[in-house]
């Protein structure tokens, strides 16, 4: 009784057991050979996916209808914008790096003037910021493929004592965001307006401000993980972004985040990211064609989520 | 003959709320050829009896009948019983004509729209002759006024079955006097046709001219119902008080008296009205009937004082929901969570809370203001109302606020939790607090030491001392009494 209590009150253990069992499933059909290969390249895979969801979850810890839907384009914008003023120089490194926060930042800042000042939800603001952010993006890169400076390209596929960098500065983003909602004042004003803004608002909550704070957040992590991402894969292309839409959401939604606000969960982003590269890996070692592969993802995704919602016993 | 038509009879109906009795025992009738004005203070029972009448609320115990005899159907609409809300139930998103079909079942078949158009055309002609309303345009375009009007033509409107006891929430509130006199010119015709009508009104004039009997409820009672001609504007505000012994009130009335010092001023905004004004140390009262404006107030004046973008450096305003699941409580929180929620910045070093004083401070209040429950760690929801609003007032009181803003708090709270709040108010007070509480509850608005009476959203009265009477209250609630 007490173990199924365990399992109810930790949400997360649900995207972890999945993971654990399609790593594990993979493992026996290629008999143990691939065992640093796939787990590195998972690790490495999934830091974008946690560092974008991460983001994502803050946004959608706001409560019903908050989404961030410029995420992907952002990506892009920010990974396009930072290797073309980089240019290659890794003396030019930290210049690409706060371009791109300074992408998150007015991206940000920009989504939320949308939703406040000509009052649209979320879903339609963000979705419309998206366009002018890719059409940006379009237009500042003109099909350029710039590579990366050597260091920033080393630093993004290289590991420190067998664990990818990437992987390390997802865990330290991971930390903060975890320290953000569990111990700040911050995380316990986002969490009070996820569950009821007039409420949040009555108990003296800046909520406009918390709000805010909040998409300026989720762009900004997307931004970063758009410079790591180009890092990484040797340049910017104008369609990087593409897969994180769905991605960043559906791992905070793996991860055992209320879809409805007021409660969030970090280390379920890291078991449902790992378990969404695993996933598809797996299927690819099994040689299922795309078709199969698509619509097992899919099932497989609705049975974790199912095993995953139920609602939690206790209270935080 | 026609005139001794029962249209509907209540018999000994109960209702009951939780632990407040909303009707206690009511019998009504209502024949046809009648106009009975209700009129009673908050809580008396009005809008219950009314759900009641139109079938919207199944009696607890007691009887409701419809027509002279046993009538083959229970169902209040089909025994031509008819509301107009006060809240408003049309659609606005569709037009006049739409609105009207979807009320009448009938009015349908071929060709509806024209029907339609023509009977509510006719109906709004009626009523409100000179009237400039097209209907054909959608409810959303229309002003309040309007909506007004058209939410009255259509429950006046016969297609197959005459209206034959039409219920009027505060109809007249949103009209003007020129469109409130056709209507209540309306209801007479009406009425001398063989139709009756149950009016509601906080404006006794309108009550005392166009009722024939005038029923007073009480604390879900009815505790008078006599011809209108055997009433004035006096009997009537005399009926409606209670009969508590006043010296009783005066011991229990804070002994505080606010300092000079000003804490809050706010000019009148309506042409008529008074300022408001409040100094440390006081409990200001807010009073009058529910939805006159109070809430509202509140809500200004907090959204004044607090920022909704930039944090505070110090919280000087607190606010205490009495609706708890619109504005008051964190439903997925513990009880501590919710309790220290509005305090956070002030328990936290370098943006970081820090847990062990959050616990201290929750435990401190617990103790303090008696929270019932084993653990403080458990769920807000596990809490009794009572309790749940004993976590809303030790948020606002474990601030630093000096003005501590109270909408209602003590709806639906047992009279033991009741009495505890009251004398930590009266101790904070003391302390030199300010406290502006709005309350409908007639005992709680006589304990403060000033009071000022709302009505259509305006001050129209402030009492202080010993005039805050019950009587001198329910005189301003009302208007139609001379000041």
């Amino acid at each position: 009784m007490t173990q199924l209590s365990f399992l109810t009150s930790k949400p997360w253990i649900w995207s972890f057991a999945a993971a654990m069992a399609t790593w594990v499933i993979t493992m026996l059909f290629t008999g143990g050979s691939s065992f640093v290969g796939l787990s590195q390249a998972t690790l490495t895979f999934a830091s974008f996916s946690i560092i974008v969801g991460l983001g994502q979850m803050l946004v959608i810890t706001l409560g019903p209808g908050n989404i961030d839907l410029s995420v992907p384009s952002t990506i892009t914008l920010a990974g396009t914008v930072a290797l073309k003023l980089m240019d290659g120089q890794s003396s030019w490194l930290l210049l690409g790096f706060f371009a791109a926060l300074a992408i998150g930042l007015a991206v940000g800042l920009s989504n939320y003037a949308l939703i406040k000042l000509l009052r649209i939800p979320p879903i339609i603001a963000t979705l419309s910021m998206s366009f002018i952010v890719q059409s940006s993006a379009i237009w500042y890169n003109r099909g350029l493929r710039v590579k990366p400076p050597k260091v920033l390209a080393d630093f993004t596929t290289e590991a420190t004592f067998g664990i990818p960098n990437l992987a390390l500065v997802a865990l330290a983003l991971s930390i903060f965001v975890w320290w953000l909602l569990e111990k700040s004042v911050f995380g316990r004003w986002i969490s009070a307006i996820g569950q009821s803004p007039f409420a949040a608002r009555m108990a003296g909550i800046p909520v406009d401000g918390a709000r805010l704070m909040t998409y300026v957040c989720c762009a900004c992590f997307a931004s970063v993980c758009g410079f790591l991402l180009a890092s990484f894969s040797g340049g910017a292309a104008l369609n990087m972004g593409t897969e994180y839409l769905l991605m960043s959401i559906a791992v905070v939604i793996i991860g055992g985040t209320a879809v409805t606000g007021g409660n969030s969960n970090v280390p379920g982003i890291w078991g449902a990211s790992l378990f969404m590269f695993l996933v598809v890996s797996m299927l690819n070692t099994y040689g299922f064609g795309a078709g199969v592969r698509l619509i097992l993802t899919g099932l497989i995704i609705i049975t974790v989520i199912l095993a995953a919602s139920r609602p939690s016993a206790r209270a935080r | 003959m026609s005139d001794h038509d029962t249209v509907v009879s209540v018999k000994d109906v109960r209702v009951q709320f939780g632990a407040v009795k909303a009707l206690d025992g009511v019998d009504l009738e209502i024949f046809a050829g009648e106009t009975i004005g209700l009129v009673g203070h908050n809580g008396a029972g009005k809008s219950t009896i009314v759900n009641v009448i139109n079938g919207a609320l199944p009696p607890h115990e007691g009887a409701v009948s419809y027509g002279a005899q046993d009538s083959t159907t229970k169902v209040a609409k089909d025994n031509g019983v008819r509301c107009v809300f006060q809240e408003l139930s049309l659609f606005p998103n569709l037009t006049i004509v739409e609105n009207a079909r979807l009320m009448h079942s009938d009015l349908g078949g071929w060709n509806w729209r024209k029907t339609a158009a023509r009977l509510m055309r006719e109906m709004l002609d009626e009523i409100f002759p000179n009237n400039s309303i097209q209907t054909q345009s959608a409810v959303g375009e229309l002003s309040i006024a309007e909506r007004q009007m058209v939410e009255i033509a259509i429950k006046f409107l016969n297609v197959t079955q005459a209206p034959k006891l039409v219920i009027l929430d505060e109809p007249t509130s949103s009209l003007d006097a020129t469109l409130a006199e056709q209507l209540l010119a309306h209801v007479r015709r009406y009425v001398s046709e063989g139709g009756s009508v149950l009016f509601i009104s906080h404006i006794l004039g309108e009550i005392l001219s166009t009722s024939s009997r005038i029923v007073v409820m009480k604390d879900g009672k009815i505790v008078s119902s006599k011809p209108a001609s055997e009433f004035s504007v006096q009997s009537l505000v005399e009926t409606m008080g209670s009969v508590v012994k006043k010296s009783e009130r005066k011991s229990a009335r804070s002994a505080v008296q606010g300092s000079e010092q000003t804490v809050l001023h706010i000019p009148s905004g309506k042409a008529g009205g008074l300022d408001f004004n409040a100094t440390r140390g006081e409990i200001v009262g807010l009073a009058g009937l529910g939805g006159h404006g109070q809430t509202e107030m509140l809500l200004d004046l907090f959204n004044k004082h607090c920022s909704n973008w930039v944090p505070e450096k110090q919280q000087n305003v607190a606010f205490v929901a009495g609706d708890r699941s619109l504005n008051g409580t964190f439903p997925l929180w513990s009880i501590l969570r919710n309790l220290t929620v509005s305090n956070v910045r002030a328990l936290a070093r370098f943006a970081t809370i820090d847990a062990a004083r959050e616990d201290i401070q929750a435990d401190e209040w617990k103790k303090r203001i008696e929270i019932r429950t084993p653990d403080i760690d458990n769920p807000i929801l596990s809490l009794s109302g009572g309790n749940q609003q004993k976590v809303l007032f030790a948020r606002a009181l474990s601030g630093e606020a000096e003005i501590v803003l109270m909408d209602d708090p003590m709806r639906g709270v047992d009279i033991g939790t009741k009495q505890e709040v009251y004398n930590i108010l009266q101790s904070e007070a003391v302390s030199g607090r300010t406290f502006i509480w709005y309350s409908t509850e007639m005992d709680e608005v006589c304990l403060c030491n000033r009071v000022y009476v709302f009505r259509d959203g305006a001050i129209v009265a402030e009492l202080s001392g010993d005039d805050v009477t019950e009587d001198n209250i329910l005189a301003a609630s009302f208007s139609g009494v001379a000041a």
